[in-house]
């Protein structure tokens, strides 16, 4: 039997907890996984939720610039009883559920998945029973079993299973319950479970992007705001086109977005509330306001204004009040980006002459250069594992990089002519950015592995540019 | 018209009158201009063009709302200087008119300083207007950074075009 290094955690930076918002209640319910009726041995499948085996024995490998990825098998999961739901029938959800499962780890790039549509259906009695000398003929590591069961008051029940097919073993289980309209959910969180099992990394799978959606001439380009799911489903318009929109942000509770728009040819940040489809300005007063984020304990909004000519870095409370003004140089300060502790702001200015990466407390005290590589750097964003800046390095192009919160280790991980604006997965593996092409200015999202590897396109109705990838749904 | 040729020989009748009016000249005065066409020729056209203090007189009078900037850059050269003198004098000269100045960047900065590099240069222009007797308050500033480019290609003639601040009157 093949065994996979097992590779230490990244150090990452300690990560103090601030307070948070509190956040919504889920509609994704874990649910102890039962045994699956009509097998003896599976009644052997503990009824309570056990933690998963001392000894992990496959792991996937997770560093070096090629990694091999780890086949593993997601046959359709099956149903104890077919059963109409307003999201279609469980045996057709049962197939969905593990396409959408096969895609997010193919897309991970550290998965050869054996999909649904490449495999023949399982029996039901088979998912907590495991054909394993069938499986290990079809060269799969790994595999994931599970069902789709309505549970009668209108929700659904998702088994996920994963499996070591060399050693026979169960890793690990989970369930979940949720309304028809949130399978795709239970979906995710199936995957995550797999791919925090076998890579040892944080789960990213549920999770959400918003963006903005481009359409129209180089030179008048309609630009709306939009979110998806971080696959590219559920993907729908907030904004109407009307109004040139740039750079939204999530909150922290995922309930609000900021971004700036040019509503009344008054470029201004706004906070938008994304279940009433209403929004307010952030601070009211007549000048240029831009490059809003929000803190990690959502409390605060940082965001660049710009007064006579020179831009400055300011930070106002959600609720309003007076912006405090945290930077004064003369040169431009734009693009602010806190640490995940929330203690401190990476944020890009060019009071040295040149676009350069500068660190400082929350408060704008310590304003400190980090950037020495010998080009020119923008667009800093802090990773969530706090352990990394991701950033747009300009010179003949632009690339995406990364860096230490010191500075040292500056990697490049990808090389269009302009790729831009990265954006961090939740758990800090993967990069969204945005690539526009030469000539025609067309922009699209893509993505890339924190290795610089499975640099990939991600899919949008329209083209797209700044990205920003919402922290993990609970 | 028959009223125009009847001046014309009546100015032409007075040159004759005040010539025999002085001291007889040694040399014969000079022949009398030639009269004015007998057919019928229509009058100049009454005044039109640009309403005064509109964009198209603007336009007309400064000969162009663009002054445009170097790489990075948002200091104003000669050729800037003059032609904000000439929107200056316009606007000493249409007192109630307000303009807002745009700043404009070149597709190869990132996203947010290039809006802050188009307020620069929005500012730049608008403080020389000040600096040059026009009252702030009737100067506005945007900044558009990036997003809307004149040209639309990827090379420098393109790029200079769109390092650009644009004094826009309300038509």
């Amino acid at each position: 039997m093949r065994m996979l290094r097992l590779l230490p955690r990244r150090h990452a930076e300690p990560v103090s907890a601030s307070t948070p918002q509190p956040a919504p209640s889920s509609p994704v319910a874990r649910w102890a996984p039962k045994r699956v009726r009509g097998d003896a041995l599976a009644a052997l499948a503990a009824l309570i939720l056990l933690a998963a085996p001392a000894a992990a024995q496959i792991r996937v490998d997770i560093t070096g610039g090629i990694s091999a990825p780890m086949p593993i098998a997601i046959p359709a999961m099956p149903t104890p009883a077919v059963a109409n739901t307003a999201a279609g029938d469980t045996a057709a959800l049962g197939k969905r559920v593990a396409e959408v499962v096969t895609n997010n780890l193919k897309n991970s790039g550290l998965f050869s998945p054996l999909g649904p549509n490449a495999l023949s259906p399982v029996a039901y009695t088979q998912v907590t029973a495991p054909d394993f000398p069938f499986w290990t003929s079809t060269g799969a590591q790994a595999l994931v079993q599970g069902f789709v069961q309505a549970n009668g008051d209108g929700t659904l029940t998702v088994g996920c299973y994963l499996y070591d097919v060399f050693a026979k073993t169960e890793l690990t289980r989970q369930g979940f319950v949720v309304s028809p309209a949130n399978w795709r959910r239970a979906a995710h969180k199936c995957a995550d479970t797999v791919y925090t099992r076998l890579t040892g990394e944080g789960p990213y799978f549920d999770s959400r992007v918003v963006y903005v959606s481009e359409t129209g001439p180089k030179n008048n380009r309609t630009k709306r705001l939009a979110i998806m799911d971080q696959d590219g489903a559920n993907h729908r318009f907030l904004t109407n086109g009307q109004t040139i929109v740039l750079t939204p942000r999530f909150a922290p509770n995922q309930q609000t977005i900021t971004y700036m728009s040019f509503a009344n040819k008054r470029p201004r940040v706004y906070v938008y509330n994304i279940g009433s489809g209403t929004q307010r300005l952030v601070v009211d007063q007549p000048n240029m306001t831009f490059a809003p984020r929000f803190s990690p304990d959502g409390n605060h909004v940082v965001f660049s204004m710009a007064v006579g000519g020179n831009t400055d870095i300011y930070r106002v409370p959600v609720g309003g009040g007076a912006p405090q003004r945290l930077t004064t140089s003369p040169g431009i300060d734009t693009g602010a980006s806190y640490s995940p502790d929330g203690s401190r702001i990476v944020f890009e200015s060019d009071r040295s002459g040149t676009q350069q990466l500068y660190v400082m407390n929350a408060d704008g005290s310590n304003q400190n250069r980090i950037s020495f590589g010998g080009g020119r750097y923008a667009t800093p964003v802090w990773s969530p594992r706090g352990d990394l800046i991701a950033f747009t390095k300009i010179g003949g192009g632009f690339a995406v990089g990364v860096m230490s919160p010191s500075g040292g280790g500056e990697k490049i991980l990808t090389n269009g002519w302009q790729d831009e604006g990265p954006s961090w997965s939740p758990n800090g593996r993967v990069i969204m950015f945005f690539r526009t092409a030469q000539g025609s200015g067309k922009a699209d999202l893509w993505s890339v592995d924190l290795t610089g590897v499975n640099e990939r396109r991600v899919p949008t109705p329209l083209d797209g540019s700044d990205p920003a990838w919402g922290p993990l749904l609970p | 018209m028959a009223h125009l040729v009847t001046k014309l020989t009546l100015a032409t009748a007075l040159v004759l009158t005040a010539a025999c009016a002085k001291k007889k000249p040694a040399d014969l005065p000079p022949p009398p201009p030639t009269a004015a066409p007998t057919q019928e020729t229509p009058p100049p056209p009454a005044p039109t063009g640009p309403t005064p203090g509109s964009r198209a007189d603007f336009l007309a009078q400064t000969g162009t709302d663009t002054i445009y900037f170097a790489t990075d850059a948002y200091d104003l050269d000669s050729e800037d200087e003059a032609v904000l003198a000439k929107q200056a004098a316009w606007l000493q000269k249409n007192p109630t008119v307000n303009v807002t100045v745009e700043g404009h960047c070149d597709e190869r900065g990132t996203r947010e300083y290039n809006l802050a590099l188009g307020d620069r240069r929005a500012n730049a222009a608008k403080n020389y207007l000040v600096n040059n007797g026009i009252g702030a308050s009737r100067i506005s500033v945007i900044s558009y950074g990036k997003e809307r480019p004149v040209a639309m290609g990827s090379d420098e003639a393109a790029w200079a075009q769109n390092r650009r601040a644009v004094t826009v009157v309300p038509e």
